[in-house]
């Protein structure tokens, strides 16, 4: 029974996604589903809450998942995710009618699936949960039916499939070699390896690498990004970009920092994520500068900001214990982006609600017509820039000092110049909502719900940029876990 | 009291944000008080400013992050305080930050964001002053980006958008690469205490130590600027409106000058004499440089912005000579620039606001119409040029006594700039103020609002009162430099 109460938080958005399909059949009235869905969200934090209370931590299922301080940090930290992308699609929704409850169903899934993959302690409950959320997501982006969502969703389907049969066939390889398909077996196994099999852990480290690359949207994966974040639906943009990362790097941390983290392969795999990182870094802003569709320059900036964690990653070298500030600085980095980003793509939502456009250029005089919308943007955008008082500002030094430590001085050049490169593009859009002519003089209204959700976001953002140090002891207590 | 004088411009500011209305008049009378209010303060604490003791005073403390993982710490603090060369600086923006509050009065459009964003960017510069923890420091000079993005780029003239761009963009270039050497820094000291940093004596790091003295003046080279790094700098001060002008090249551009001395040169000071003879030729070459180019300009405004990167020259070159005259003379050269350039701007302004040109071909003989501004015009320009007396002068003899026992040939070039900027000041004076009068000014108004005047006035006897008896400052500075100097020994 201990176990169903440790995986409660998960079963409970299972369950409740379950019923929002029945409701959804058997109910005409739609407008109660988005609280449903909230309600469900509220109860599974409610019950992490209570399984923190109760100091209730340990495996599940047989050490297939494990439910520690880190996954208790994305039990709280994906339900918060859901909960605002549903407040910000509840006005989107409405136009779905008949799928509104596979809608909010499948937001759930993903949610569910995020949260086992960050608890997955083995290789296939990990490929179970990336599956689940995975597909769940495919559905999402190509959600609205016409061209651009379509492509969108089949794109996201055939790359995804791809990298996860590479992911796969890593962990095939990686089972052969040990034996075990259990994380911490794995790890043992990897001490005791015959260094003659170096070149074959290699191989399975790489291929995993590149499955969870995809995910990660770093170079070379990332192609898929930019086409799947510019033909979704919005809202589902504004969840991909912050679930899809989020998950993608729990779970990176997780298979390289406990499985793989023996001496004998880690020096590899830890330059091969100093390079990808300073590339997608460089490649993403580069490419983002001339993008003229809002989504798709998100999507650039996806890949650039997955650089910057990629750095973070880099930096939790295994050689010396001392670096455990890296790994919570990539945790603090994630929660911070989960504030940040929400509450921009959430302006984008509600700008597109109301002008009905894409187009930064349709941004112009945005400031005259709607200041609250503009300054929640605005604000995020300096955020992900990395400029003070907010928490992307923190979240960026903390980061380059740990990767300093780290000794990794070029990689820390190479990023602040890219912070250069980022200003470009998201002070741009700055610009064009301040200085330009307002192309309509009617004032724009957001729905309720959607400014709540973006005033959390951007007080977030703010409030952890003046205070950081609440979130900073979270961070730390999850990466604890890594035990070096 | 240094965090009152510190965050009360960023009160004023949200008081103007949360006051919404703009037909008042309001926001510009709000951000008069507290810029006012501010400036007592800081002429408070100059008064009462321990003269005798050395060190950093009125410090206030507390440790705003502290982090411990397995053995590492991350600490940030929140601590700020005065010492001799920070508090005359403080002093000179919070005087120049209300005086271009006044000016800012012919301001008609978006009056409410303007002078929210110019008290925010005061309350950034007053920071970069007076921190005492190195990430709050570029905290701090971070935090006038975003202002001064806005304030050139909606208020300005001309290409202010590009003007404005390019100005974030060298100085996000330069304060990044600043960060990696303070992260680098705080890493190998295992602080990032400023008044920890200048008193240890830092031997090795895990990248060569005039790699981080580069990294670190990266900064403060584009902020100086120092040439080649200057290129934004015209285009910035032209493109901007008058009172960002002001405080664009009498304060922000200190910030530079303040950081060389404090965080590059203090903490460092074994790699700085290593790097003496290069300051000075670069101090030497942006001298010359910035004066013949000012000979060419045909913009009036453009002008004075080349003139201060000669001048900002002689700072550099008082600090290449790593004494203590030499130094206190370049921080003198930083409050007297401050004060006469700020005041070359505004009555460039008010002849703008008048004429709506800036091509000095175009003008010509408005003495005649503008007396008083014509006069206070002439009293800027010598004191720009030097005159003795005022304020200029002061700074530019103890530069130069500073530095002509190291450097004798860029000592002699720094006197050749002084030349060259009487030529060019002269020049433009006589050419706008003298002369036939043309019949397109024949009804212009002279100055005659308070808040145009009292600036004008203002200044002057600031001008007068460096350039008099220039003990009151300099003494101030001196103790701040003596610490510096005796490490650099």
């Amino acid at each position: 029974m201990t176990e169903i109460d440790r995986f409660a938080p998960v079963l409970i958005l299972l369950i409740t996604a379950g019923l929002l399909l029945l409701d959804d059949m058997f109910l005409p009235e739609k407008r109660h589903l988005p609280w449903l869905t909230l309600l469900g969200l509220l109860v599974s934090a409610a019950w992490t809450g209570s399984l923190v209370a109760r100091d209730s931590r340990g495996s599940i299922y047989h050490d297939m998942l494990l439910l520690d301080n880190y996954a208790i940090f994305f039990y709280f930290l994906f339900p918060a995710v859901a909960g605002a992308v549903i407040l910000g699609a509840i006005e989107f929704a409405r136009r779905m009618d008949d799928r509104v409850g596979e809608f909010y169903a499948l937001i759930l899934v993903v949610a569910a699936g995020a949260m086992m993959l960050a608890s997955a302690n083995d290789l296939i409950m990990i490929f179970i949960a990336l599956e689940t959320t995975s597909i769940s997501q495919y559905a999402l982006a190509g959600f609205l039916r016409d061209n651009r969502s379509s492509e969108a969703g089949v794109k996201y389907l055939l790359l995804g499939a791809v990298s996860t049969a590479t992911l796969l066939y890593g962990m095939a390889l990686l089972f052969g070699l040990t034996g075990t398909t259990g994380l911490p077996g794995i790890a043992e196994a990897l001490t005791r390896a015959d260094s003659g099999l170096r070149p074959a852990y290699l191989l399975a480290a790489t291929l995993i690498a590149a499955g969870f690359g995809f995910k990660m949207v770093v170079f070379p994966f990332q192609m898929w990004a930019p086409d799947v974040y510019e033909g979704a639906p919005t809202p589902v943009t504004a969840y991909l970009s912050v679930a899809s990362k989020a998950a993608g790097f729990a779970i990176v941390l997780r298979v390289f920092f406990v499985a793989l983290a023996g001496t004998l392969i880690t020096a590899e795999w830890t330059q091969l994520f100093a390079v990808i990182a300073a590339i997608s870094m460089t490649v993403g802003n580069v490419l983002a500068i001339q993008q003229r569709n809002i989504k798709r320059l998100f999507g650039y900036s996806s890949v650039a900001q997955a650089g910057y964690f990629l750095v973070g990653v880099t930096a939790v070298s295994v050689a010396n214990g001392r670096f455990t500030l890296a790994a919570s600085g990539v945790l603090f980095f994630i929660a911070t982006y989960a504030f940040t980003n929400l509450g921009a793509m959430l302006a984008i939502v509600a700008i597109e609600n109301a002008i009905g456009s894409e187009e930064i250029a349709d941004y112009s005089g945005l400031a005259k017509r709607s200041p609250w919308l503009a300054a929640v943007l605005a604000f995020c955008l300096i955020s992900l820039t990395g400029l003070p008082p907010t928490a992307g500002f923190f979240a960026k030094v903390y980061i380059f000092y740990a990767a300093v430590q780290a000794k990794y001085v070029w990689l820390v050049v190479i990023a602040v110049l890219n912070t250069l490169l980022a200003a470009v593009y998201y002070l741009n859009i700055v610009r064009v909502m301040y200085l330009g002519e307002a192309k309509a003089p009617t004032g724009l209204r957001a729905g309720a719900a959607i400014r709540f959700a973006m005033t959390v976001a951007a007080l977030g953002v703010l409030v952890f940029g003046v205070v950081p140090v609440p979130l900073l002891d979270a961070a730390q207590k999850a990466a604890n876990v890594f035990r070096f | 009291m240094v965090t009152t004088i510190l965050f009360l411009p960023l009160i004023g500011a949200l008081v103007i944000f949360l006051l919404g209305d703009e037909r008042l008049q309001l926001p510009k009378y709000v951000a008069t008080a507290f810029s006012f209010a501010t400036f007592v303060l800081s002429v408070i604490l100059f008064v009462i400013f321990d003269r005798g003791r050395q060190g950093f005073q009125w410090i206030d403390h507390f440790t705003w992050i502290h982090l411990t993982i397995a053995g590492t710490t991350f600490e940030v603090q929140y601590k700020v305080g005065v010492d001799g060369l920070s508090l005359p600086l403080v002093l000179l923006t919070t005087g120049l930050t209300f005086l271009s509050v006044l000016i800012s009065y012919e301001i008609d459009t978006r009056t409410r964001e303007y002078f929210l964003w110019l008290l925010v960017l005061e309350t950034g510069v007053i920071g970069v002053f007076t921190a005492l923890d190195f990430i709050l420091f570029f905290l701090f000079w971070e935090v006038e980006l975003v202002p001064m993005y806005l304030l050139i780029s909606i208020w300005g003239t001309g290409r202010k958008e590009y003007a404005a761009l390019k100005f974030v963009l060298f100085t996000v270039a330069g304060s990044s690469l600043m960060l990696v050497g303070i992260l680098i820094l705080g890493f190998t000291a295992g602080t990032f205490d400023i008044v920890t940093l200048t008193s240890m004596k830092i031997t090795s790091s895990i990248v060569p130590l005039w790699l981080i003295f580069w990294l670190i003046l990266a900064a403060f080279f584009v902020k100086l600027p120092v040439v080649p790094l200057h290129t934004w700098l015209p285009d910035a001060h032209t493109n901007a409106p008058t009172a960002v002008s002001v405080l664009l090249a009498g304060v922000l551009l200190k910030m530079g000058g303040y950081g060389i001395l404090r965080l590059a040169i203090d903490i460092l000071p074994d790699t700085a004499k290593d790097f003496g003879t290069l300051f000075a030729i670069l101090a030497a070459i942006g001298i010359i440089y910035g004066a013949l180019i000012v000979l060419r300009q045909r913009d009036l405004k453009r002008l004075i912005a080349y003139s201060s990167v000669s001048h900002m020259g002689f700072v550099l070159l008082g600090i290449a000579a790593l004494g203590q005259v030499g130094m206190t003379g370049a921080a003198t050269e930083m409050f007297a620039h401050g004060i006469i350039t700020g005041m070359l701007f505004i009555m460039v302004g008010l002849i703008y606001e008048r004429t709506h040109t800036r091509e000095i071909a175009q003008m010509s003989g408005l003495m005649r119409q503008l007396p008083f501004i014509g006069v206070f015009f002439y009293i800027a320009g010598f004191a720009s040029l030097g005159l003795p007396s005022l304020a200029s002068f002061v700074a530019e003899v103890l530069v130069f006594l500073g530095s002509f026992d190291k450097y004798v040939p860029m000592t002699v070039l720094g006197v050749v700039g002084v030349l060259l900027s009487a030529a060019y000041l002269l020049w433009m004076l006589q050419r706008v103020l003298w002369g036939p009068p043309m019949e397109r000014w024949q009804g212009l108004k002279d100055a005659t609002a308070w808040w145009e005047r009292v600036p004008v006035v203002a200044l002057t006897l600031a001008i007068l009162a460096v350039g008099i008896y220039p003990r009151w400052l300099v003494d101030v500075f001196q103790m701040g430099i003596t610490p510096i100097a005796s490490r650099l020994a």
